[in-house]
């Protein structure tokens, strides 16, 4: 008796676990790294923004959300968004990439944002979403939480050619003592509104420690644009934990200098840089 | 008291068998005892050691400064360096009762020879080139330092207190040994501690950051489970807190270590060996670095390191007609990890940290051979084989990668084979003596030399990046050495000539960019095509009207690259003559001690050209009995007329010491 008790007991735990299984699985396992930011609703739909980290934080942001119609997530909307920067003045947008769906992924979108600036008490970014579900076009938009880093991960400047550029920090996320690799986002403002990746340009790197005398690191490689991902991806060796400069040079597909200065006894830092903390 | 060997100079041919049977004749009193490749400094048995030695509480340095083959490289007035031949800690091996020890310290301010009292030794074996290959792999030599120990005999409870004063730097000495002895066990327990404030050079001059307290705790235990069957214990504390290094620009807050060994010796009657020892052993050494006491540094940082060894050893010994053989293994286990931590000006910064020894794992297993054949009277022969397998293991992922900095396919272990190998042979017609020998050697980059990350040398002021690529070491070496005995005069001359290729030196490279601020660059470690050296050395001994004793030495190197610069640190011909008067309990030595200018000096190492120096000693002593006790008073002055020099191994020409007054005081009970 009592084990048939025991083993009842067991057949409902079973019941239950595989019943939730069937449920929810894709939730807990698409999300499971991922800490939630914000929801944004219209009348039919939630949009669940996901990032790394919890936050939209002032330069580069890689940004996973999902669609939810009451409790069954939409796998296959068409897909796209726009981040606006409200000003006193005037509004504009930010560098931001295509959505695609998550590789491997059956309910998560992604993609990223670049935010020059953090918000501030006056002014503040929006992102709306534009989709397409079976054909019905949807809009859903509200006020997103844009914090500002107290370490420089976005570059923003004119280069000779007069052109505005955004240059955006992607990796190392977590920097090692050691030769990592480096991705950086280069942008260009063709208007407001449109912030198209520019090709073929080369980014020049020199990280120093201000602390240590402006040291540098051996074996860096500038950053040169992938065919894979449209993004620049160099090598950046950094010898001792602490505070980096990285300092910058944006040299166009003439191998023309647009933007930056090289680092030498007299000229300490360039006027376009990142900075790394760790 | 005659047989004992105790100090001047002293020369005898010693061969085997011969060997030990001469020892036992030694008649005159001498601390160095060199045969053709080994000398030995004897400080002698507890109850009588302390009369000879013009400074019986000097530091241990001082004694083995008496080798011709042995120097130092002193950063300060505390742990000198210890070179052998001409070079330093990667190119010889020095070890404890045949212990590997290995510093913890990146910039070699923690050599092994500061982990000896000079209270509790009783003699260093210094052996040359590839004589010194028994504990380890070497190119110049070994030095051992053989601890103080009782015999299994029945003479109960001695024991001394032991006192000093010196004026240069208010050094007081404290110390006091304890030994028990019976058929069956024995005990020697030493103590000794030692505080020195800041020492002056000549005219007064106050040597910032010198001063340094050491205490020594040191026991040897032995209990004989039967006849000709016994085991050891033994266990050293060493630890010294405030340590300033003048010449560095950081001082040592601690330096500890443990040093303990477990010891089964069998001297059996009818076996084909006649000695049999195993040892076991195991030491943790401490070195913190930190620059806390400088008011004015670049940036403040810390820089400790750790170094843990396990080992063991197994030697026999055994005569076999006219050979005498020798036949061990060892083995040696290290864990060397260092780092350091730099602290920003502006507070809100992160601490900077790097790892300067990556968390290195060296394993060592050697099997070494030696056989002394006297082919007849007149002739005998000598020849050695030591072969080693060495592995280097990087533990740390932090470690690896930063090194992977400079070197991105580098592996996280490399394994090596090393060969070491000599023969000797000597013909001896009274009174002359000659000897000429062969060797080829082979060592393994040091830690820092292959793994070291941003290791400053204020020498030359560049950081110094190891290089993990380079193939060993290779030493081809020849000596001759002569000898002249004739009732009580004698006169030696030894030369040795090392043709060294893949030398490995650090050489600047202007891409990297320096991590210490406001030094002159960067050094990669690298191999030279080769590099020549040639040391010399010539003693003199002459006793006259019976309590006379007139020594004189002179040591000349030579050290230069494939392109005919010189190296760094090699020693100018140097001399040094003194005068003994010896009657009963009294005894009175004086000593000139001078150098030349140092005509070969590398700039490119940082060195300048060391002046010629010429500095006089003086030392008397007398023994008091009372009763059965006796006592030992010693006072005397060294630098006597205040010279201001260094010599030419004085990191950044530090100044030594000026005019010291020295009183010792050693009550034996």
């Amino acid at each position: 008796m009592k084990l048939l008790k025991y083993f009842s007991v067991f057949a409902v735990a079973l019941l239950f676990s595989c019943s939730s299984d069937d449920d929810t699985p894709i939730q807990i396992n698409e999300t499971e790294d991922l800490i939630f930011v914000q929801e944004i609703q219209n009348e039919t739909h939630t949009i669940t923004i996901f990032t790394e980290d919890g936050s939209l934080k002032q330069g580069y942001n890689k940004i996973y959300f999902q669609i939810k119609d009451g409790d069954d997530f939409i796998n296959n909307a068409e897909v796209s968004w726009m981040p606006v920067m409200h000003m006193t003045a005037m509004s504009h947008s930010g560098p931001h990439s295509e959505i695609n769906k998550k590789a491997n992924a059956e309910t998560l979108y992604e993609g990223y944002i670049i935010f020059q600036m953090a918000q501030n008490d006056s002014e503040y970014w929006e992102l709306s979403f534009n989709y397409n579900v079976e054909g019905a076009e949807y809009v859903a938009k509200d006020i997103i939480e844009v914090t500002p880093t107290d370490k420089n991960r976005v570059s923003v400047f004119t280069g000779n050619d007069d052109t505005r550029y955004i240059a955006a920090l992607i990796e190392p996320d977590s920097p090692k003592v050691a030769v990592n690799d480096i991705t950086v986002a280069i942008h260009k403002m063709e208007n407001m509104m449109s912030f198209p990746i520019v090709n073929d340009y080369q980014l020049k790197i020199d990280p120093r420690m201000p602390s240590m005398g402006n040291h540098s690191s051996p074996n860096n490689e500038d950053l040169l644009q992938s065919d894979s991902d449209n993004l620049y991806h160099g090598k950046l060796s950094l010898t001792m934990t602490g505070y980096w400069k990285i300092n910058l040079q944006l040299i166009d597909e003439s191998g023309e200098v647009l933007k930056g200065e090289e680092v030498t006894e007299t000229n300490e830092s360039s006027s376009i840089y990142f900075e790394i903390e760790f | 008291m005659e047989k004992y060997i105790y100090f001047g100079l002293m020369f005898l041919l010693t061969f085997g068998i011969k060997a030990q049977e001469e020892q036992k004749e030694v008649k005159q009193d001498s601390l160095i005892v060199p045969e053709e490749l080994v000398e030995i400094i004897l400080i002698g048995k507890n109850s009588n050691k302390h009369h000879y030695e013009n400074k019986s509480l000097a530091t241990i340095e001082t004694y083995l400064e008496e080798a011709n083959s042995v120097d130092f490289i002193k950063r300060g007035a505390y742990a000198w360096e210890p070179m052998i031949q001409g070079m330093a800690s990667e190119r010889s091996v020095v070890t404890i009762d045949g212990m590997r020890i290995y510093g913890a310290c990146t910039d070699k301010m923690d050599p092994i020879t500061s982990y000896v009292e000079i209270s509790n030794l009783s003699k260093a074996e210094i052996k040359k080139g590839q004589a010194g290959a028994e504990n380890g792999a070497t190119i110049g030599g070994a030095i051992d330092l053989e601890r103080q120990k009782s015999e299994y005999e029945n003479s109960g409870w001695s024991g001394n207190a032991q006192s000093g004063i010196e004026s240069i730097n208010e050094q007081k000495i404290l110390g006091a040994a304890l030994q028990y002895t019976s058929n069956k066990v024995f005990a020697d327990v030493d103590l000794m501690y030692r505080d020195a404030e800041n020492y002056s050079a000549a005219g007064n001059e106050e040597i910032l950051y010198s001063q340094f307290t050491k205490y020594n705790f040191s026991v040897v235990t032995g209990y004989q489970i039967e006849q000709n069957k016994s085991i050891e214990a033994s266990f050293i504390f060493d630890e010294a807190n405030d340590v300033g290094y003048p010449a560095l620009p950081m001082d040592v807050s601690l330096a500890r270590a443990y040093i303990g060994s477990l010891e089964y010796i069998s001297n059996p009657e009818d076996e084909f060996y006649k000695e049999w020892k195993t040892k076991i052993y195991y030491n943790d050494v401490t070195h913190i670095m930190d620059d806390s006491q400088r008011p004015d540094v670049p940036i403040r940082m810390d820089m400790p390191g750790w170094s843990k060894t396990t080992g063991m050893y197994s030697k026999l010994k055994g005569n076999f007609e006219n050979h005498s053989w020798d036949l061990s293994v060892n083995g040696h286990f290290n864990n060397s990890l260092a780092e350091m931590t730099m602290f920003p000006e502006d507070p809100n910064e992160n601490d900077m940290f790097m790892l300067t020894w990556p968390d290195v794992n060296t394993i060592y297993t050697g099997l070494f051979a030696k056989d002394q054949y006297l082919i007849n009277e007149d002739f005998s022969a000598e020849i050695s084989l030591g072969m080693g397998v060495h592995n280097n293991n990087i533990q740390d992922e932090f470690g690896l990668e930063s090194l992977r900095i400079f070197y991105p396919e580098m592996e996280d272990s490399k394994t090596r084979f090393l060969l070491n190998t000599g023969a000797q042979i000597s013909y001896s017609t009274h009174p002359w003596t000659l000897g000429l020998g062969l060797g080829y050697g082979e060592r393994a980059p040091s830690v820092s030399e292959a793994y070291g990350f941003y290791l400053f040398n204020s020498f030359d002021a560049f950081d110094y990046i190891g290089n993990p690529n380079m193939v060993n070491e290779k030493s081809l070496e020849m000596n001759v050495s002569t000898r002249y005995e004739h009732k009580s005069f004698s006169f030696s001359v030894n030369s040795a000539f090392y043709h060294i290729s893949d030398y490995i030196i650090g050489k600047p490279d202007p891409d990297l960019s320096p991590m210490n601020i406001g030094i002159n660059g960067v050094k990669v470690y690298e191999q030279l095509p080769y590099a020549q050296l040639w040391s010399n050395d010539l003693s003199i001994n002459y006793t006259f009207l019976k309590d006379f004793t007139a020594k004189a030495k002179a040591v000349y190197r030579i050290g230069r690259d494939n392109e005919n610069s010189n190296l760094p640190l090699i020693q100018p011909l140097t001399f040094e003559a003194g005068l003994r008067y010896r009657k009963n309990a009294f005894y009175a030595e004086a000593i000139l001690e001078s150098a030349t200018k140092q005509f070969d000096y590398s700039p490119e190492f940082g060195e300048n050209q060391t002046p010629a120096y010429s500095v006089f000693n003086l030392a008397l002593s007398q023994i008091f009995y009372i009763n059965a006790q006796k006592m030992i008073l010693k006072v005397g002055g060294e630098n006597l007329f205040d010279e201001y020099y260094s010599t030419y191994s004085d990191w950044n020409n530090i100044p030594r010491p000026g005019r010291n007054l020295y009183a010792n005081v050693i009550y034996n009970f």
